[in-house]
């Protein structure tokens, strides 16, 4: 592991290397993260894809890419980062090319591909110590098919598939929890909304071989029904009031990279988004809120904040 | 050059070594597991220089194996059946990426019933993937086409890949004498893997596989695609043609056996033509004159090779060793197109399934369908595709149904005494 560059704001690189004017929503969290993944990642990074959102980055003929990109399948994005990595490897060895013409080889997924259909080829690339950057960006739901609920959405949360008073029935998946399981080189929460905590996480990440994990929670203003300009607001939120824990796993352990204190009431991030609105009206839905509230409780109380 | 007994899967392995692969991304399936295996055992030996992975499924390991020639190297991939339905979404993708590498499929029937055993329900199902389709008959083919499949993938005119085709344990396990070429001339007949534009490398902006908006661009590549998969017609016959010129041994797009007098052709894929040769040679003796056609070729089919080889005959059975429920046999019908309307066409193309599952077909049975064409060119009328299958073989299932119900009436009167007991 190299020494980190980045320890203040000021550190984060200015320039930005994402190209603008795709085909993306106005105030995508997943956009603003993958941004400032890729400033720090640099140029030299071959992008593997997987079905969603921003498979509509590349659309013939314009990319907003300086590196590579590569759209597979919705299952199959982990099993193209191996493909990728292992042909330079060979090219490499075989001295087909020079160290120079190297590429770090990234999978961009979404929580539906990764919590779900592409959860073997991802688990099965950790197991093969496979050196690449996994960046699961978490807008909660199929987004791109319109929002349905995934294995990513949230407890009560409505989606075009759980339309009821209740919402979603089950509960958002532990994937972190089962990455760590998987023991990979690296995994990290982020959020775009914590610039620095994001830059820092994807600087280490960059500098450990091996199999590496990032998952970002993407406000998402369409499948979370928001104003695009609260993104930003929705972000935090997410962090202040614990609902979104931000850490790493590093050297076998998890590292809680920031603490919410005091952490600001589940409530104030549920009521800005439509999703959440049948908590609230017509008629308050105490039971609902207080278990979301509870829930987030017992996490940070079992973490010992 | 070595002449050596190998099994159909080990002369698989062969092709992709004398091809001298960079990767092999790979997954347990039987009957081809053996391919992979003795490629692992020539890389841990240090006989081949290639990395090979365990990936975890199928469709994995075609995404790696086409992500792999993405990125400029030489890749192999082996599957049968359940495999190479489970990739099947990855088929067309890198078919449509215009990677051009080798998979080697070992043919089997498919699920449900599931089977161990050979038919090519699997092949056909990957007939519009975009994949080039080769099919073997014998042990050295598949060798030999498996260093051909590699020159007419990579030639810059096609840059698609292609499925080379065995049969499950008629060929796959089955040892026959196989010449093995010659390493420097097979280098010299396969040039080292050009990646051509497919290449990431740092300092190179490159996307690929880019989504498109609106029919226009998305039928211009797949129109492309269709026309290098066209264009690998007379590719092929140059590859042919050089292949015969280094090695002596010459594979047209079509064989024809017997067929240039015949009166009655049967029209098949695959090893089981060997079995229709023996026919053949049979039924001439006893006063028939009849042929075999086979396409070695697929994909692209090869039409104008066919109707030159059916033109004039009287009868033509078409032995499908796949079902189209509902249908019929998928040669069969890929046949009739290519001779609808054709000056000169044979008049019956009778269809016939036969070998599903590993069912032989027996030398009777050959006869049996020379007697189906005699009557129907007499009657000047086609009959419906016949599924062979004989009274023996039938009684042979009522044995077994007879048995399942006898143990099924067990299974209750023991559980009717259970419970009586526990009533009383
Ligand atoms: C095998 C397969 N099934 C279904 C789809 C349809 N599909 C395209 S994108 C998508 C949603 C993916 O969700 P996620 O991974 O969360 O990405 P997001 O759309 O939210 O960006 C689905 C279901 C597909 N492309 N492939
Ligand atoms: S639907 Fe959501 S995640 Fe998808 S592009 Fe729009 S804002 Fe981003
Ligand atoms: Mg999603």
């Amino acid at each position: 592991m190299s020494e980190p560059v980045i320890k203040g704001m000021k550190d984060i690189p200015s320039e930005h290397i994402l190209g603008a004017g795709t085909a993306l929503c106005a105030g995508c969290g997943a956009l603003q993260a993958l941004h400032e993944i890729y400033d720090v990642l640099g140029e030299n990074t071959v992008f593997v894809n997987s079905a969603g959102c921003m498979t509509l980055m590349s659309v013939y003929p314009f990319t907003p890419f300086r590196g590579g990109w590569l759209y597979t399948a919705m299952a199959s994005a982990p099993a193209g980062a191996q493909g990728v990595r292992d042909a330079l490897d060979i090219l490499l060895a075989k001295k087909r090319i020079a160290p120079e013409e190297d590429m770090q080889v990234a999978v961009l997924s979404g929580d539906g591909a990764t919590y779900g259909m592409g959860l073997a080829a991802a688990s099965c690339a950790i197991d093969r110590d496979l050196d690449f950057l996994y960046i699961c960006y978490d807008n909660e739901g199929y987004g791109n098919t319109g929002n349905q609920t995934s294995a990513g959405t949230p407890h009560a949360s409505r989606t075009a598939t759980d339309t009821g008073a209740e919402g979603v029935p089950g509960y958002k998946k532990d994937l972190f929890g089962l990455w760590v399981a998987n023991r990979p080189a690296y995994a990290a929460t982020v959020i775009g909304a914590e610039p620095l905590d994001l830059a820092r996480k994807v600087e280490k990440a960059k500098s450990i071989k091996g199999p590496k994990l990032i998952l970002a929670l993407s406000p998402c203003p369409v499948g979370w029904d928001y104003d695009p300009m609260e993104t930003l607001e929705i972000g935090r939120l997410a962090v202040k009031t614990g609902i979104w824990p931000l850490k790493e796993f590093v050297d076998g352990k998890v590292v809680h990279t920031k603490t919410p204190h005091p952490r600001t009431p589940v409530e104030e991030y549920l009521k800005l988004q439509g999703r959440y609105a049948h908590l609230f009206s017509p008629k308050r839905n105490d039971a609902l809120i207080d278990e979301i509230q509870s829930r987030v409780d017992a996490y940070w109380d079992a973490v010992g904040d | 050059m070595t002449r050596q007994l190998l099994t159909g899967n080990v002369a698989a392995a062969w092709g992709v070594r004398l091809a001298e692969v960079d990767y092999v991304p790979a997954f347990p399936i039987t009957p081809q597991t053996e391919i992979i295996e003795t490629i692992a055992g020539w890389i841990d030996k240090g006989e081949m220089d290639c990395r090979m992975v365990t990936m975890d499924s199928e469709h994995s390991m075609i995404t790696a194996a086409g992500a792999a020639v993405a990125t400029g190297v030489r890749s192999y991939a082996a599957t049968s059946s359940q495999g190479l339905l489970y990739g099947m979404e990855m088929l067309y993708t890198v078919a449509g990426w215009r990677t051009p590498f080798v998979l080697t499929n070992v043919s089997r029937g498919l699920s449900a019933p599931i089977t161990l055993e050979s038919d090519h329900n699997d092949v056909m199902a990957a007939r519009d993937s975009g994949f080039l389709q080769i099919h073997c008959a014998t042990c050295q083919e598949v060798v030999d086409a498996t260093l051909m499949a590699y020159r007419l993938a990579e030639d810059k005119r096609v840059r698609v890949p292609v499925i080379v085709n065995l049969d499950g344990f008629y060929l796959s396990f089955t040892r026959e004498p196989v010449d093995i070429p010659d390493p420097a001339k097979a280098r010299e007949f396969l040039p080292p893997f050009d990646p051509g534009s497919l290449k990431f490398r740092a300092g190179r902006p490159l996307s690929e596989a880019v989504a498109v908006l609106g029919g226009t661009p998305y039928s211009y590549f797949r129109y492309e695609l269709h026309l290098a998969a066209m264009g690998a017609l007379a590719v092929y016959d140059e590859v042919a043609e050089d292949f015969a010129r280094l090695f002596g041994r010459r594979y047209d797009a079509v064989e024809s056996y017997r067929a240039e007098d015949a009166d009655y052709v049967f029209v098949m894929l695959g090893s089981f033509s060997t079995k229709a040769r023996d026919a053949v040679d049979g039924l001439r003796e006893a006063g028939v004159a009849a042929g075999l056609v086979r396409p070695r070729l697929f994909r692209p089919f090869p039409v104008e090779a066919l109707r030159r080889a059916l033109a004039g005959r009287k009868g033509v059975a078409v032995i499908d060793q796949n079902l189209s429920m509902g249908k019929g046999g998928v040669l069969h019908g890929e046949l009739l197109s290519a001779l609808y309307g054709v000056a000169d066409a044979p008049p019956v193309v009778a269809g016939f399934i036969g070998g599903l599952g590993g069912r032989d077909i027996g030398p009777g049975e050959f006869r049996e369908m020379i007697s189906v064409l005699e009557q129907a060119v007499a009657d000047g009328e086609t009959p419906p595709p016949r599924l062979l299958f004989s009274a023996e073989e039938l009684r042979h299932v009522r044995k077994l149904q007879a048995s399942a119900h006898v143990e099924r009436e067990e299974i209750h009167r023991q559980e009717r005494g259970d419970t009586e007991r526990d009533e009383t």
